[in-house]
């Protein structure tokens, strides 16, 4: 089947060995550093949200709808004393403030990243190993996972969202699963070559148990590939995520999300496009900055798959 | 070779079987009663029991594939919750937009990235494979609505050269139809361009170090039949290969780029019924869709003979 064939998922080698100072590498790779340096940054923003100078994301204010970015807003504090809000980037149509929106917006899309790549990479490492050490289950896992992926991976996540009421747990249920197969794929191709090792086939015959020849000899193997593979999972998902609120079937439309911020922004697009210009600029630099750091961490510590790529 | 292409065919009916498996079970494995959730909030326990059974959900399921799996493969998709129509009647009115929004998005992408990623190989390290493999990462990061509003903003609403949404029936005059096409499909290739472009710099980088490459040159071919005839053609097999791959991002693209321009194709169809929760419609959606991935895929490996004559079945 050539979909086997998929480029991300050509690794029939073990890793090379991760070499002493690896930090340094890392350091020394421009990819990384600046792709690292985009993220800390958006993970201290959504972090910090609240001192940022943000308002409630979620407050809605009837009478400053559709403001320009810069508008200026007079508020009346509990004490009496007034002071004035400045709608950095406007407000939407039912007036909340696009910043704020914005801000805590880094926070849902980088909690969702995150936690697809770990649970995809922890689910698909246990079905990878079992596949590829135990033979009689490989054959049906690996039919199962050639079925789930040719359905492509927009459409299976909004057939799963479709299944269960919108908000985040579905929403990170619907992006887990397409992702799954690729995480088995690798850590099974990767699974198959460590068992042709003659340190493994060693292993074997000093008659070590096979849970400990997993932990010791084989999982060690698939960290490398599994951080780099992670990374790319997390600036997916972040889209994803993105997409479907956009569309009006991810998080529930309150909730500040990127895909949100953009989907209300869509009426009024011809005269508002501030509405969909500011959580653009912010997806598209958060995906790239991981992207990024994805590029510069397979380089580094995976260059045998960088070479094939 | 028709034994090969009978049987790579035959090897698509397990894959197809798995994802009918869990388009089926789809409905099936949902915590709660799909009987309730297709009958809505508001229905009564009678309103659900008549629809459960008029889904066949009284059934046991082994019964209830078998009988699903029969009328589907009879093109019998079921009716439309939300429509009210039959799905397969509702699948063929929307294809058309679709069609030609992938058709127009294929060709586009090839003819743009193909000389781009020829030409950033053949000038490796130089400011054009620079600005190549820079645009690549970005179209795989820059979402596809993002590209589309800033394509609409600037040559639909500041340009005003194009039409700024909508979709215009072919048969209602060509011009009207490529004018409302042009934005969506360029909108949609980008990400396409990236992937393509990117394999071809990578695979045409590969074989511009081989004895033959050199011996054209020592011939005296001209270096831009050394590119073509010599260079690309050799690199050919992975870019199709990408080509067919990439049909999976199109085909998510597609749901995309059609919300953002308003095109009533299939992908609008899916969002649709995802909203209304119209089960029918979406399993055949999905179906379709990987079909049609599938057997794309299936054509992919058998012009490899075609691009390589070496490759022999």
């Amino acid at each position: 089947m050539s979909i086997e064939a998929l480029p991300a998922e050509i690794a029939e080698g073990p890793p090379t060995r991760r070499q002493a100072g690896t930090v340094r590498m890392l350091a020394r790779n421009p990819s990384v550093v600046i792709g690292a340096t985009i993220v800390a940054f958006l993970a201290i923003i959504g972090l910090l949200a609240p001192m940022l100078g943000t308002i409630d994301p979620a407050e809605i204010n009837p009478v400053f709808r559709n403001k320009m970015p810069g508008a200026e807003r007079t508020i009346r504090n509990e004490d009496g004393t007034k002071s004035t809000f400045v709608h950095r980037f406007g407000t939407d149509s039912l007036g909340r403030d696009i910043y704020s929106r914005v801000v805590y917006g880094a926070r849902v899309s980088l909690v969702i990243g995150v936690t697809v790549a770990a649970l995809s990479v922890a689910i698909g490492l246990v079905i990878g190993l079992v596949a590829g050490y135990v033979r009689w289950l490989d054959g049906i896992i690996m039919r199962f996972m050639d079925g789930l992926m040719a359905i492509p991976a927009i459409l299976l996540a909004m057939g799963v969202v479709s299944l269960s009421r919108a908000g985040l747990l579905a929403v990170v249920v619907a992006i887990v699963i397409p992702e799954i197969p690729r995480v088995v794929r690798l850590v099974r191709a990767i699974v198959l070559s460590i068992r042709e090792e003659p340190y493994v086939e060693a292993a074997i015959t000093v008659g070590t148990p096979t849970p400990t020849l997993l932990v010791r000899h084989v999982l060690p193997n698939t960290v490398a590939p599994l951080i780099v593979q992670g990374t790319f999972i997390c600036a997916s998902a972040i889209l994803i995520e993105a997409i479907l609120s956009f569309l009006g079937i991810g998080i529930p439309p309150e909730t500040p999300t990127w895909g949100n911020i953009m989907a209300e922004g869509r009426a009024l697009f011809r005269i508002y496009p501030h509405n969909i210009f500011y959580p653009g600029v912010c997806l598209a630099f958060a995906v790239l900055a991981i992207n990024m750091l994805g590029d510069g961490l397979r380089d580094t510590l995976d260059p045998r798959f960088a070479k094939r790529v | 070779m028709l034994a090969y292409v009978l049987r790579r065919l035959a090897a698509t009916i397990p894959v197809m079987l798995i994802v009918a498996v869990l388009v089926f079970l789809m409905l099936r494995l949902t915590p709660s009663d799909p009987a309730a959730i297709i009958a809505g909030d508001n229905a009564n326990s009678e309103q659900v029991a008549e629809i459960r059974k008029r889904l066949g959900l009284d059934q046991p399921i082994l019964t209830q594939f078998a009988i699903w799996s029969g009328k589907t493969l009879q093109g019998d998709l079921g009716e439309s919750f939300f429509f009210k129509k039959q799905v397969t009647e509702l699948i063929l009115d929307r294809l058309e937009p679709t069609l030609s929004l992938a058709a127009l998005t294929i060709v586009l992408a090839v003819v743009i990235a193909i000389p781009l990623g020829v030409l950033a190989a053949y000038r490796h390290g130089g400011w054009l494979d620079r600005i190549v493999m820079g645009f690549s990462v970005l179209g795989f990061s820059v979402p596809v609505f993002v590209i589309g509003y800033l394509l609409i903003y600037v040559f639909a609403i500041e340009l005003n050269w194009l039409p700024v949404q909508g979709y215009q029936r072919i048969e209602q005059g060509a011009w009207g139809w490529l004018q409302r096409l042009i934005l969506p499909a360029l909108t949609l290739s980008v990400i396409y361009v990236a992937l393509i472009a990117r394999i071809t710099r990578t695979s045409v980088l590969e074989v511009m170090n081989e004895d033959y490459i050199r011996t054209a040159r020592a011939k005296g071919q001209t270096e831009g039949r050394v590119l073509t005839r010599h260079a690309l053609a050799n690199a050919a097999v992975p870019i199709v290969t990408v080509i067919g791959l990439g049909v999976a991002l199109l085909i998510g693209g597609v749901v995309v780029t059609e919300s953002v321009y308003t095109i009533p194709g299939l992908g609008r169809l899916t969002v649709d019924a995802v909203l209304a929760r119209d089960y029918p419609t979406i399993q055949a959606v999905i179906l379709l869709f990987s079909l049609a991935y599938v057997l794309i895929n299936l054509v992919v490996d058998i012009t490899y003979t075609f691009f390589d004559p070496r490759i022999r079945y």
